[in-house]
């Protein structure tokens, strides 16, 4: 993975000594609220419901053993002994002190790690496929590339003060887990004339106004990359509206202007600022590329342990069904560790579980770790002879959950339990359907299902591209769920439909056990899944099953 | 008709920790929602607020509460401010340490 250069070092530590001397400033009343704001902002610190809260961000979802057993150091050091992994692939520690956080960035950055532009109008952290570098349907490894534009868009002087946030995720496979469509910029992987590049997609975004993105080039060459992303952020800079905040995201921007005016602008930018790209950025990504060599894989000649499966445990066959996903290498696997263990927060790791991942990864992980959008942990290359050990140290750490994929593994926002733009919770309502549905034992009779539930209209818990998505809304005084149906993350990305009203806080888990159990009886067979039921059927047999009353009624 | 008497305190939340204070008569900040002072006056609400704001180098984003007033203290009316008064729901990680 990525070393730091001298640049990043000095970078990193530079940004530390200006916050410590910052905070400090604060702290003697140097600096008003008013003033100190965008400062901590800009280095990740939000201050949230009942503390300050600090987002770090993992660049592509990746790290090592040693960035994983810091981060266990820090929520035990400086916080309650965990950490939220969150849908953008950052972690967040709920309970920092502000004195502390200067300290909390140092001792990020001794691992290379920062929290820079984890909040503000900037360039948000560049996501990717959690499989990526292993994935055996890839063309290739899309992180290099999302680590020049880590480097590119970090501190970019243009790009510090754009009308809004900007969230790019790149990804090098066809099947797309990175949910480019829903970023403002999504890049997907292509080839043509054997030459490689990516499809540029822009204006996707969910929050309040959800919108799939558009494709602004079907091919950008690798070579003119950067340049073309520079005049895609450069002519919304311009073009985007800084007198309305809910009108000011890129998707707005295109959805206004039209996307071949878009087009006409970005390639008019592109064409000016080209001869300035004039070949540093290519020998940089080829630097970048050497450190994202592949590991050196054991032969894969080594007895292979999961074909022996059906001489194991029954828990054990039931993870490898769930959480183990095809290599590039046919005696590896891609392990996915659930952080979804039904009844726990999802996302979250203790600080003891850190240490256990990391050491897996060390052992038996080529030291590579990632963290999916998806709030779950991946263990890229494991061999397959070492599976059972794996799944033994992972279930001593209480991290064998068996449901990747299915209905409790749910992505859930913070919600009001702590974040101070929520509008309800999230995570009793991800607990309590977890929960129920493994009482109910139909988890896997259900099959593959996307949950997702956002506290509030920001969607952060994806809920629009959620099979099922619940969106947590305040109305009358209390709790309120809406539910959409049919939403779709992957390479054919759909917004779902609002079924009707919301229900309440009680209601929610019943009127989603009523949709499931009904789905049961409308699917085919076992082999289509609730979404392709829902596409065949439609809203309307779903909806009955969500209203029993208003059927009756009607 | 009578106008139902307003049940207000200041809440923000404290500049080191951040963690969630009421204000405490006459002057001093407390975790506990229970212990805060309760305001019934407007004129006496715009006051202790702008004393609240007045108190940047202690508390940060001060602002008007609306609670209940129960004999055991106050209690807050909207369930925002319940949460921020007890704490998250899935740990025992807030106020509920006390």
């Amino acid at each position: 993975m990525y070393q730091y250069s001298r640049f990043d070092h000095e970078f990193t530590a530079e940004r530390v000594a200006q916050f410590r001397a910052q905070v400090a400033r604060r702290l003697d009343g140097s600096l008003t609220e008013e003033e100190f704001k965008p400062l901590r902002l800009m280095n990740g610190l939000y201050l949230q419901l009942h503390a300050y809260m600090l987002r770090v961000a993992i660049p592509y979802g990746t790290l090592n053993s040693r960035q994983m057993h810091q981060l266990a150091m820090i929520a035990e050091r400086w916080d309650k002994g965990y950490g939220h992994f969150t849908t953008r692939q950052n972690i967040q520690f709920n309970w920092p002190k502000l004195e502390d956080v200067p300290d909390i960035l140092q001792a990020l950055a001794d691992v290379e790690m920062h929290a820079i532009q984890t909040s503000g109008n900037t360039v948000r952290n560049v996501t990717a496929d959690h499989f990526a570098g292993a994935a055996a349907d890839e063309l290739a490894d899309p992180r290099p590339i999302a680590e020049l534009i880590r480097q590119w868009s970090t501190d970019h002087p243009e790009f510090q003060f754009l009308p809004r946030k900007f969230k790019i995720a790149v990804t090098g496979s066809p099947n797309d887990r990175a949910v480019t469509r829903a970023h403002d910029i999504g890049l997907r992987m292509t080839e043509q004339d054997g030459q490689r590049g990516f499809e540029v997609i822009v204006g996707g975004g969910l929050g309040r106004t959800p919108m799939i993105g558009k494709t602004l080039s079907p091919f950008v060459a690798l070579d003119d990359l950067l340049p073309y992303l520079e005049a895609v952020v450069s002519t919304y800079n311009l073009l985007g509206r800084r007198d309305n905040k809910y009108k000011a995201r890129i998707k707005i921007t295109t959805h206004e202007h039209g996307i071949e005016q878009i087009k006409q602008r970005v390639e008019a930018q592109f064409a000016k600022i080209k001869p300035r790209f004039a070949g540093a950025n290519l020998q940089l990504l080829k630097d970048i590329e050497q450190h994202f060599a592949l590991p050196k894989f054991k032969s894969s000649s080594a007895q292979v342990e999961a074909d022996s499966a059906p001489a194991q445990s029954p828990a054990f066959r039931a993870w490898l069904y769930t959480n183990i996903s095809a290599h590039k290498l046919p005696g590896y696997a891609i392990v996915s560790v659930s952080l979804k263990k039904p009844g726990a927060t999802p996302g979250d790791a203790s600080a003891d579980q850190m240490r256990a991942l990391a050491e897996i990864a060390r052992n038996f992980g080529h030291d590579e770790l990632r963290i999916s959008h998806e709030q779950n942990v991946i263990l890229p290359h494991v061999h397959r002879a070492d599976l059972t050990q794996v799944f033994q140290a992972l279930r001593q750490a209480d991290l064998a959950a068996a449901n990747i994929g299915l209905i409790s593994d749910i992505i859930a926002c913070p919600g009001m339990d702590y974040c101070a733009l929520a509008t309800a919770r999230s995570i009793p309502v991800a607990q309590q359907i977890a929960t129920r549905f493994q009482a109910l034992k139909l988890e896997h009779d259900i099959g593959p299902l996307k949950l997702k539930i956002s506290g509030c209209i920001n969607a952060c818990g994806h809920h629009h591209v959620g099979h099922i998505g619940i969106l947590g809304l305040e109305k009358a005084g209390v709790e309120s769920y809406q539910i959409t149906l049919g939403g779709d993350g992957g390479a054919e990305a759909e917004i779902g439909t609002r079924a009707g009203p919301g229900f309440g806080a009680d209601e929610i888990v019943p009127a989603i056990e009523r949709l499931l159990l009904g789905y049961l009886q409308l699917r085919l067979d076992r082999n289509e899944s609730f979404l392709e039921a829902y596409r065949r059927l439609g809203l309307a047999p779903f909806k009955a099953l969500l209203y029993p009353q208003a059927r009756k009624a009607a | 008709m009578s106008v139902a008497a307003i049940s207000k305190v200041v809440t923000a939340n404290d500049l080191r920790s951040g963690e969630v204070l009421y204000l405490r008569f006459p002057h001093s900040w407390t975790p506990e929602l229970a212990k805060a002072s309760v305001i019934k006056d407007n004129d006496l609400a715009k006051a202790s607020l702008a004393f609240a704001q007045g108190q940047p180098n202690t508390v940060v984003g001060a602002y008007l509460s609306d609670v209940i007033d129960e004999r055991d203290g106050p209690r807050a009316s909207h369930f925002r401010e319940r949460f921020r008064s007890t704490g998250p729901s899935n740990y025992r990680h807030g106020k509920q340490e006390l």
